[in-house]
């Protein structure tokens, strides 16, 4: 009897489910504080227990990730292109699976941070988390964009987040190199395949970041069709 | 002739009974369309819904569904061609109430979205055109009529977006959606309520012997919009607010102001669906008994006999009482994604549209209408996700009704001249 209706014309939203997909990923990305957190204290029967979580969260955003793709067939009509909403998609979920990399590879080789490191490194990773959490927050405004036609204050209201967002990414930047150069004063004193790894644990971190800005850049692509 | 002199009654009370099941089924089926958008936005409960239905497609069929009855009961048919056969009109009236109330029955059943309007169109052009001859069908009119399904979803379409757009100029995009949504909700109350009562008065009063002339229409028109808005504005200060409410509830609470703006505009869809839908069950109803009472005298002029308005109202309330809970409460636990901002430029929209196509009697589809404004409202980029495929489904829908309510037409009538002559 649903078909012979009107509200047949009324699609699932695809709105809701992005909104909840970035937030299991943020989520996911978080846990890799605790991650650290036991890493630092050389706990590593918890820190596999963090990861377990972390992996799960992982899953979970997966799963929301191809539920979404598959509710979304072609021949909705939709305020925003399909394409550009699962380009966002796309990007949301690679923040997840960075973190899911970086938490495998710490543990797989029960890599320490070294001492002098470890302070920066903790500021540099809850940074760059920040980021990932501003991306959310932008991407949570989109009901409220909806609500306002995707036009107006709420569209102004939206790239000053994702100006924010670029902002905190060009401040990860800087912490990036500074911790770089650190590390390269104390290079000769460590294993050298553990800097190599030292090195990309840096750099992925960095990219959860990087991620995240893209998040806010593909928001703003969808904001400027049409 | 003396067909209709010996079993005149027998015929009259046969269209009573199919006009009756007729209005009964647009009652249990249609009206889904009708309310389907208020109960689906969560503005009104299932009960509410039935309540609101009740009250006003009755009003809307009593008051307003003359109009279109005349064009379903002469407008489409050339009367002269059955001067010497009377009879036949009456048959083919019944063939095609029955061929229209058949299709209506099994569509439902499959689930297929029809519309009323279109089958029993196809219904009567069929069994004239095919029965009795192809000149006996005013084409002009038809053309017109056919003309009409495709104009009136692209007008509503229009005003859906106007609407839409200018709710969000006056209200979403402003520093204080909240007062801004309190200031000028009652204006849009105020504008549903003109447009019915001016139709209502324009067109509605005169078979209740009631006549105002203009100026003063507008004017009763104007008064009762007045008091529709004022209650409307009451209501709405009685509403509770999350006052400490961050600016992403804001618009929750903008929402509840259009929720009880929404009550007002699904009476208006319920207004103008009995207006306009109504006349499919009882305008060949109304022929048959105009031509009966007349003694085979094909009367160019006649009142619609007093009993047949209500009949046909009736029928709706009675369809309605029966299965419109089910297949009201079928929508409400759909899920779906429409805010009452969104839904309420969608049926202002459309109940303007229809009550207008009804007050110049043109029987068009309250579902196609309706189908146009949300479109609207999607290319105002107000609706997360249209499903262009069932908006094709009900396209399609709408063209194979034609033949088929025609086949079917012309299959009654011949069975039912077999039988009588």
């Amino acid at each position: 009897m649903a078909r012979n209706s009107i509200l047949g014309v009324f699609a699932k939203s695809p709105i809701k489910p992005l909104e909840k997909h970035i937030r299991l990923v943020t989520k996911c990305a978080n846990q890799l504080i605790p991650f650290f957190a036991a890493c630092a204290e050389n706990d590593w029967p918890s820190a596999t227990k963090v990861r377990k979580k972390l992996s799960k969260l992982e899953q979970d955003a997966d799963a929301l990730k191809r539920q979404l793709r598959l509710e979304l067939p072609g021949g909705l009509f939709m305020p925003v292109d399909r394409a550009d909403l699962l380009e966002l998609l796309t990007q949301q979920d690679k923040i997840a699976n960075r973190a899911k990399d970086i938490a495998g590879r710490v543990l797989g080789r029960k890599l320490e941070i070294p001492e002098v490191l470890r302070e920066d490194f903790i500021i540099y990773l809850t940074r760059c988390i920040d980021a990932t959490e501003k991306a959310a927050d932008a991407i949570n405004e989109l009901d409220d964009l909806l609500e306002t036609g995707f036009r107006g204050r709420e569209v102004a209201l939206v790239e000053k987040m994702i100006n924010q967002l670029d902002e905190i990414e060009d401040d990860t930047d800087g912490m990036q190199i500074k911790l770089r150069k650190k590390l390269l004063t104390i290079e000769d004193d460590l294993k050298p395949v553990d800097v190599m790894f030292l090195y990309q644990i840096i750099d992925w971190v960095g990219e959860l970041a990087d991620l995240a800005e893209r998040v806010g850049a593909r928001l703003e692509i969808l904001l400027a069709r049409k | 002739m003396d067909i209709l002199l010996s079993s005149g009654s027998t015929l009259v009370l046969i269209a009573a009974v199919v006009g009756f099941f007729m209005a009964w089924g647009i009652g249990a089926n249609d009206v889904a369309n009708a309310m389907g958008t208020s109960v689906g936005s969560k503005a009104l409960t299932i009960k509410q819904a039935i309540i609101i239905a009740m009250v006003f497609e009755f009003a809307g069929a009593y008051l307003a569904g003359g109009e279109v009855t005349s064009t379903i009961r002469k407008g489409i048919i050339d009367a002269s061609f059955f001067v010497d056969s009377p009879e036949l009109l009456v048959f083919g009236m019944i063939s095609a109430l029955f061929a229209a109330a058949t299709w209506l029955l099994v569509a439902s059943a499959l689930g297929w979205p029809v519309s009323t309007t279109h089958s029993i169109v196809g219904a009567i052009v069929g069994f004239a055109a095919m029965g009795v001859s192809v000149d006996a069908v005013t084409w002009s009119k038809v053309g017109g009529i056919v003309g009409s399904w495709i104009i009136t979803p692209l007008i509503s379409g229009v005003i859906a977006f106007l609407i839409f757009n200018s709710a969000q100029k006056l209200i979403f995009d402003t520093d204080k959606p909240l007062e801004q949504a309190k200031r000028w909700v009652p204006l849009y109350m105020f504008l549903a309520g003109f447009v019915l009562a001016l139709v209502t008065i324009k067109k509605g009063l005169k078979h209740l012997n009631l006549h105002i002339e203009s100026p003063d229409d507008f004017i009763y028109a104007g008064i009762t919009a007045v008091i529709v808005a004022i209650i409307g504005k009451f209501y709405i200060s009685r509403l509770k607010f999350d006052e400490n409410a961050s600016r992403t509830t804001h618009y929750a609470n903008v929402e509840k102001v259009f929720a009880v703006l929404m009550i007002v505009t699904a009476c208006c869809m319920a207004f103008a669906h009995g207006s306009n839908d109504v006349a499919n069950a009882i305008g060949p109803l109304a022929a048959v008994v105009s031509i009966v009472d007349n003694e085979g005298q094909i009367a160019a002029k006649s009142a619609i006999a007093w009993w047949i308005l209500p009949l046909g109202g009736f029928g709706i309330v009675a369809g309605l009482a029966l299965f419109g809970h089910k297949v009201i409460a079928t929508i409400g636990q759909g899920i779906t994604h429409l805010t009452p901002s969104r839904g309420f430029a969608a049926e202002l929209s459309a109940a303007c549209t229809v009550v207008i196509a009804s007050g110049a009697g043109l029987p068009i589809s309250t579902t196609q209408t309706l189908v146009g404004a949300v479109l609207g409202v999607g290319m105002a980029r107000g609706i997360a996700a249209i499903n262009l495929g069932v908006v094709r489904n009900i396209v399609v829908s709408w063209v194979i009704t034609l033949p088929v309510g025609a086949g079917l037409s012309i299959i009654f009538f011949w069975m039912m001249k077999g039988m009588f002559m």
